[in-house]
């Protein structure tokens, strides 16, 4: 169970509409208790794929490094991270796959012609062999 | 060489949770071997099919990335730490 407050919602919306038609990514911050996630804030990053925009996206490990050390000063855990599949469904691709950590939640939200419509969120498996759809609750009024 | 491994946080809940794992090696590739001998279910993470470190699998002795060093022959001296970090990648098509 991923909780994301209506407020991060939509900043992750509002950040997957003005990248289209590329791809847009960021990390997820926020902490785990029990088998219960809660983002509590976002951290935007520029797409580093300058080659292939549209269908992929790139965080570097210095990038990756910088957000968990933002966290950590936080108290906070980077619990995942987020992308958009412009005019593509909001479900992992072979690819995320291929390229995917396991414990990290995967959140996706869809694009078809600018405007953001589902979010999906995923997790790999510990044998690699696919991902689990994570539920998303969202709520009103929580910090963020 | 007794040297240390930092773990990035999706992979310690194979490795019993923890932050740092104490191993002994000569090089880089022997660490590695150490610390996925010991952690048998790191080994499906950090390298492919073919046996080679994933390519969003990222390692540095210290500051310095393996790759502009030796890669896995990279030699270690005691004290030495291995940071294993993450890049993010993935897309929408195939
Ligand atoms: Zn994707």
């Amino acid at each position: 169970m991923l909780n994301l407050s209506q407020d991060l919602t939509e900043r992750i919306r509002a950040h997957a509409a003005q990248s289209y038609p590329y791809e847009c990514c960021g990390a997820l911050l926020g902490t785990e208790n029990g088998d219960g996630r809660t983002v509590q804030d976002l951290v935007m990053l520029d797409n580093q794929r300058d080659d292939s925009p549209r269908n992929r996206f790139l965080v570097f490990p210095e990038d990756v490094l910088r957000v968990e050390k933002a966290a950590r000063e936080r108290g906070l855990d980077v619990l995942g991270w987020y992308h958009s599949h412009p005019d593509a469904p909001a479900r992992p691709s072979e690819f995320d796959r291929q390229h995917a950590w396991p414990w990290y939640s995967y959140l996706i939200v869809s694009v078809e012609a600018g405007e953001p419509r589902r979010m999906s969120s995923w997790r790999l498996t510990d044998d690699r062999e696919r991902f689990d759809a994570e539920e998303i609750a969202s709520q009103l009024g929580m910090p963020g | 060489m007794a040297v240390k491994v930092m773990i990035p946080t999706p992979l310690r809940p194979f490795a019993e949770r923890q932050a740092a794992i104490d191993v002994e090696g000569q090089t880089v590739g022997e660490a590695l071997d150490a610390l996925t001998s010991q952690y048998g279910d790191l080994r499906r993470h950090l390298y492919g099919d073919g046996g080679q470190l994933r390519s969003f699998v990222n390692v540095y002795v210290n500051e310095e990335d393996i790759r502009d060093l030796q890669k896995d022959l990279t030699p270690l001296r005691d004290g030495d730490t291995i940071t294993i970090v993450p890049s993010i990648a993935g897309g929408s098509r195939d």
